[in-house]
């Protein structure tokens, strides 16, 4: 494809006094994808989106967005994008049909022009019951919607969702989800970042996953779930069982390595398909392993992180002494599932 | 909306964008759109778009407007029965003294909310939403400042409407009192822009708040709003002929109650113009900075 880079993203640097929030990104997303930025709350996912949307400065590093250089070029970068974040960025004190008028009209339509899209918008997002209501009667679902359809009002080639379901209920997000595949097929690219496996696996072509600033694996959802196995055995070991023998079975029946809390004695198993699960619990009871409970789960974007990086997703609270020891274990990690 | 709309979209530029749903985006063709930056004319229909979102804001929560009615009203009486007979003998002697400044010390009062209500506004979600739109910088800063015209207009107007119920009789005529308020509204426009400097710099609307105080109480009360400079030990007389705030008072006074232009009045607008041209720049810059 001899097309443009939708966004092309060179060692992103971004500090806030001795943290580096954003610690040498290089992303490249292509026309027409769907591009998901994978990671826990923290990891700096927010902090790339934001600078490659022109909301932050980029400390170091170098971006374009189809081909426009972002730095040097802010203004005709937001001529390009359309943002929706975490936290709807539309007026409180406007109605929905006000808000979509106002964002048209100061991007150069015309009245006219900006009423006819704000309609269409409205009836596109399912929002014409609440058009003349102001934002403050509305529901969060509601919210998320209008702010993405204020995000299209010019259709711009490249939409940034930022955690575009997150606090969203099932039925919305699933909405959500349609209509962000809607995006695609009238030929944007969409770069969103997501805290969910399930999300980026439902939504996004490739994934990169990103962890305490730094890119630790990219890949299609495929490559990236084949890393953690395509499900997960949790098995509680009875207090006094062999926990050392437990793990040898494991070894040798599953053929993976188990990841395994000494002190509460959980035990979790990634595997290739859940059948194995069987195998791995008569292995137990043919050595005499004894066990309380058993689950057989998908793996969590827990499970993933732990795989790519060492720790779990939940642990970015204290960053600084962990994050010494992991940074060249996820790194190493990332040479074995990174495509090019 | 039908196909034909769609026809024409490279004469249309970026206009046409709200019409045909189905069309599908060209990337190609969106970047070779783009303008390298926003013209005059964009410059000032986004100021005019964002006063508008002011004024809707302002319907919206009348109690905004309780500083701009109140205190001209409550000022004015309370000042005049006050002070009218300590100062000028009697109340009514004093109105002329007392009216003009009363409009300049409320046109200052009203800047300063201008610059507690952007650092509110700054805070919210959608200040985001403008900051990743092409839009000029300088527009969401001096949009609000545009609609604030018509809290100036209410706090002078309703000043001089006080001090007429009163007993005040302006010796201007109409158009001595119609050329005062409108220097007072121009002065307090050019000082907001201070204000609004301070409300880009400042952690939160209340800290806005603690430094504008900080700034108004001298100006308004070190100057010859209440009290004939004549009254004052030395030291401060010429503070007060420094400060701008007396040429301000001094040139309503001579408007409202000669109907003439005084030299102070060209002072006035001279020291306007550079409020101006030094903080419009470095509230632009500074808001841009606060990404």
């Amino acid at each position: 494809m001899t097309a443009t880079a939708a966004v092309d993203a060179a060692g992103l640097v971004k500090t806030f006094g001795k943290l580096r929030a954003v610690d040498g990104i290089d992303l490249q997303v292509s026309q027409g994808e769907i591009f998901g930025v994978l990671g826990p709350n923290g990891a700096g996912k927010t902090t790339a989106l934001r600078m490659l949307a022109t909301l932050l400065p980029i400390d170091a590093g170098q971006a374009w967005i189809f081909g426009v250089d972002v730095t040097r070029e802010p203004h005709r970068v937001r001529q390009l994008i359309g943002i929706t974040g975490q936290y709807a960025s539309v007026d409180e004190d406007l109605t929905a049909t006000e808000n979509l008028w106002m964002f048209g009209r100061l991007q150069g339509l015309r009245s006219a022009d900006a009423r006819a899209s704000a309609k269409r918008l409205l009836a596109q997002f399912d929002l014409e019951e609440a058009a003349d209501k102001p934002i403050a009667q509305f529901s969060g679902g509601m919210r998320r919607r209008l702010d993405l359809a204020a995000s299209l009002i010019t259709r711009p080639p490249l939409i940034f969702l930022d955690e575009p379901t997150t606090g969203l209920d099932p039925r919305t997000r699933g909405q959500m989800w349609d209509t962000i595949r809607g995006l695609v097929t009238e030929g944007c690219t969409v770069l969103l970042t997501t805290q969910y496996l399930d999300e980026a696996d439902q939504l996004a072509g490739r994934i990169a996953v990103i962890d305490r600033g730094r890119k630790v694996a990219e890949g299609t959802p495929d490559e990236l779930k084949a890393s953690v196995g395509n499900s997960t055995l949790q098995v509680q070991l009875a207090g006094g069982a062999d926990q050392e023998l437990a793990r040898q079975v494991v070894r040798k029946i599953a053929g993976a390595e188990p990841v395994l809390t000494p002190e509460s004695g959980r035990m979790n198993v990634p595997l290739d398909t859940a059948d194995r699960a069987a195998d791995v619990l008569i292995g137990f009871r043919q050595s005499g392993v004894a066990i309380t409970s058993v689950s057989v789960d998908k793996p969590t974007l827990d499970e993933v992180f732990f795989a790519i990086t060492g720790h779990g997703a939940d642990a970015e609270d204290d960053p600084v002494p962990a994050g010494i020891g992991v940074s060249g274990a996820g790194a190493g990690h990332e040479t074995v599932l990174e495509v090019q | 909306m039908s196909t034909i709309t769609t026809a024409g979209p490279a004469s249309a530029g970026p206009a046409s964008a709200g019409t045909g749903p189905l069309r599908t985006v060209d990337p190609a063709a969106a970047v070779a759109r783009t303008r390298p930056r926003t013209t005059i004319t964009e410059i000032v229909s986004q100021t005019l778009i964002m006063a508008w979102r002011a004024l809707k804001k302002m319907r919206r929560n009348p109690e905004q407007f309780f500083d701009v009615t109140l205190q001209p009203l409550l000022f004015t009486a309370m000042f005049a029965y006050i002070f009218g007979g300590a100062i000028s003998g009697n109340v009514h002697s004093y109105l002329p003294l007392l009216i003009p400044g009363i409009v300049a010390q409320t046109v200052l009062t009203t800047c300063m909310s201008t610059g507690v209500q952007l650092r509110e506004d700054m805070e919210k979600g959608v200040f985001d939403r403008f900051k990743a739109l092409p839009m000029a910088r300088i527009a969401p800063l001096a949009g609000p400042m545009v609609a604030d015209l018509v809290r100036y207009l209410i706090a002078a107007g309703l000043t001089f409407m006080m001090g007429v119920i009163i007993g005040y009789r302006p010796g201007g005529g109409v158009l001595g009192v119609l050329g005062a308020i409108v220097l007072a509204i121009f002065t307090g426009w050019a000082l907001a822009w201070i204000f609004t400097f301070i409300g880009t710099i400042a952690k939160s609307a209340r800290a806005v708040q603690g430094i504008s105080m900080l700034i108004l109480f001298p100006l308004t009360f070190l100057s010859n709003a209440f009290v004939p400079v004549t009254t004052l030990p030395g030291w401060l007389a010429d503070f007060v002929k420094i400060n701008p705030v007396s040429h301000l008072v001094s040139a309503t006074r001579a408007l409202a109650n000669q109907g003439v232009v005084t030299r102070e009045a060209g002072w006035t607008l001279l020291a306007g113009l550079v409020v101006i041209a030094v903080f419009a720049p470095l509230s632009v810059r500074s808001y841009r900075r606060h990404m």
